[in-house]
């Protein structure tokens, strides 16, 4: 018996050894293996961060949902979806090339249109790029969906989604972060710093936003003939708050996730995108309590954004400490900016101008003052630079592009159909059918 | 016939029904409305700016009964409606026409 055992165990050795490779271990086998699995990593990290900045969709359109009223609803959802999804195919098309393609002047890219660095056989690494990239693009445009709610007709929303992912946006984007990739952009040459974007994607939805409101005018009784602020109140602070905390979760995708590295050195971003939230919530809360007497729910959720958004560009090169002032002093200068805007009777309602416009344009400058390698004024000028770039290349090129927009089709819905609603006039549908969605409180 | 009409404060709907229900009340409809009298509003503020709300919420009880209820059904609105607050409500009687029961098609005070 031990014999039939013995026998049976050694074909058994023996096979399964010739199964094991032939080829004994090198240290340049082992290298290349390991090599490949932090390749794999690079790859699990960048993609599922896309996933939680994808989800930052879900994160604007609640808050806008929110900050408007329920007679604009289904059309606060429709363009959250649309610009989603035809900003995806812009990009894909013709954004992605212009912003990461090779680019011989430092302006703008002139390869990789239709994703045509993708062939089956070749490094995938572009399909996991591209999806990070794209989600980035579509945060840029969303922005501006806010900014533009409750009287902009839905064609030319659509329009505007397409120009935005496929020029305005990635423009920009070639001259700071082109050479993520094949490009090369002159500004980060120059050493600009936004790691994940507070000008590249927030000053830019900002400064578009701004366009917009300007174009479009305020909303019918927003503002008396006195010039005093009449209040459209959001139909659900609820959405709001929770677009908010789906937008800080999202956000640890859209900071750390900017290495494309599965390394340690996401774990300060974290921290940094983290801290800056809890700060601006709070500066924003206190600065509301001190001029209103108590502390306002719209001002602080504006706040917490403001922090995230004022983090953003220095978030790899900032001390936690400076996360901290950085949001502070976000959460301040948004209640300003905000209250600013409504003096000079540009209606946002929700806040996008001086949430992404203005504290885009802070956190760009914090990124220079807090670095921690030191600052200069060459850094904070290199900064400065880029600040103004964006706005000289975004705010006049939205800006006409809204004006043609209204010339040829009009952007703007007739004062019927935005006191009727756009969810009847522009899609026939009512999103709350169970219930009556205009009130006593409503001036228009 | 008589309609009366009591707008209330909404939190006393309940203590009001049952009142009305003990002495014999088998049926009333209620209506959610805003509206103010000497009772003002408050000022409110919404992200930097203020503003009024004059209309307050209230409860509008409709009840259909003949003329010899109303005194009894006021004296129990009134007795359970009352707080010391300003607010607290008013009544007013209405004269009914017709009264008319859908289902079995029965007219006057058989179909209150």
């Amino acid at each position: 018996m031990k014999i039939f055992y013995l026998t049976i165990t050694t074909i058994l050795m023996t096979a399964a050894g010739a199964w094991a490779g032939d080829e004994a271990p090198t240290v340049f086998s082992n290298k290349e293996a390991i090599d490949l699995v932090q390749t794999h990593a690079n790859y699990m990290w960048t993609l599922v961060a896309a996933c939680l900045v994808f989800f930052m969709q879900a994160g604007f359109a609640l808050v806008e949902a929110g900050f408007t009223r329920a007679k604009n609803l289904i059309n606060i959802m429709m363009k959250n979806l649309m610009d989603f999804s035809m900003g995806s195919i812009a990009y894909w098309a013709i954004g992605f090339g212009l912003m990461f393609g090779a680019s011989a002047s430092g302006w703008f890219g002139t390869t990789g249109f239709f994703l045509s660095d993708f062939t089956p056989d070749g490094d995938p690494w572009v399909l996991a790029f591209w999806m990070f990239q794209v989600v980035f693009a579509a945060t840029a445009a969303t922005i501006v969906s806010g900014a533009m709610a409750e009287r902009t007709r839905f064609v030319g929303y659509l329009i505007y989604s397409v120009m935005i992912s496929a020029f305005i946006y990635p423009i920009f984007g070639s001259w700071a972060w082109g050479g993520l990739f094949n490009g090369g952009g002159w500004l980060e040459n120059l050493g600009f710093i936004d790691f994940a974007g507070s000008t590249v994607v927030h000053s830019t939805g900002g400064w578009a936003a701004l366009a917009g409101a300007l174009v479009l005018g305020p909303r019918l009784g927003k503002y008396a003939k006195d010039g005093s602020v009449r209040p459209i109140l959001g139909h659900n602070i609820g959405f709001a708050a929770l677009g908010v905390f789906i937008l800080w979760l999202g956000w640890f995708g859209f900071n750390p996730g900017s290495t494309t590295t599965a390394d340690k050195s996401i774990a300060l971003i974290f921290v940094n995108t983290n801290l800056a939230a809890a700060a601006g919530a709070i500066a924003a809360m206190v600065v509301s309590w001190f001029k209103f007497g108590k502390p306002e729910v719209g001002m602080t959720l504006n706040g917490t954004l403001a922090g995230l958004v004022g983090i953003t560009a220095g978030c790899a090169n900032v001390a936690p400490g400076s996360a901290i002032v950085i949001g502070l002093v976000a959460g301040a200068l948004v209640v300003v900016s905000v209250m600013a805007f409504d003096k000079m009777k540009v209606d946002d309602p929700v806040g996008a101008i001086s949430v992404h416009g203005v504290c885009g344009a802070w956190g760009t400058l914090a990124a220079g003052m807090f670095n921690m390698g030191g600052t200069t004024a060459k850094i904070i000028g290199v900064q400065l630079l880029g600040i103004g770039a964006d706005f000289l290349w975004v705010f006049p090129t939205a800006f006409i592009m809204f004006k043609l927009i209204d010339k040829t089709m009009g952007l703007r819905v007739s004062p019927e159909d935005e006191i009727t609603g756009l969810d009847i006039t522009e899609h026939g549908g009512t999103a709350y059918p169970d219930f009556e969605v205009s009130s006593a409180y409503s001036q228009s | 016939m008589k309609k009366i009409e009591a707008i209330i404060k909404p939190f006393k709907l309940d203590e009001i029904k049952a009142g009305l229900e003990q002495m014999g009340i088998t049926g009333m409809t209620i209506s959610e409305v805003r509206g103010f009298g000497r009772q003002k509003g408050h000022r409110e503020i919404y992200r930097g700016a203020e503003y009024n709300v004059d209309f307050v919420p209230k409860i509008k009880i409709d009840i259909v009964v003949g003329a010899d209820q109303v005194d009894q059904v006021i004296q129990t609105i009134v007795d359970h409606a009352n707080t010391s607050q300003i607010g607290v409500g008013k009544i007013f009687v209405l004269p009914v026409e017709k009264v008319i029961r859908i289902r079995t098609g029965e007219t006057g005070k058989d179909a209150i």
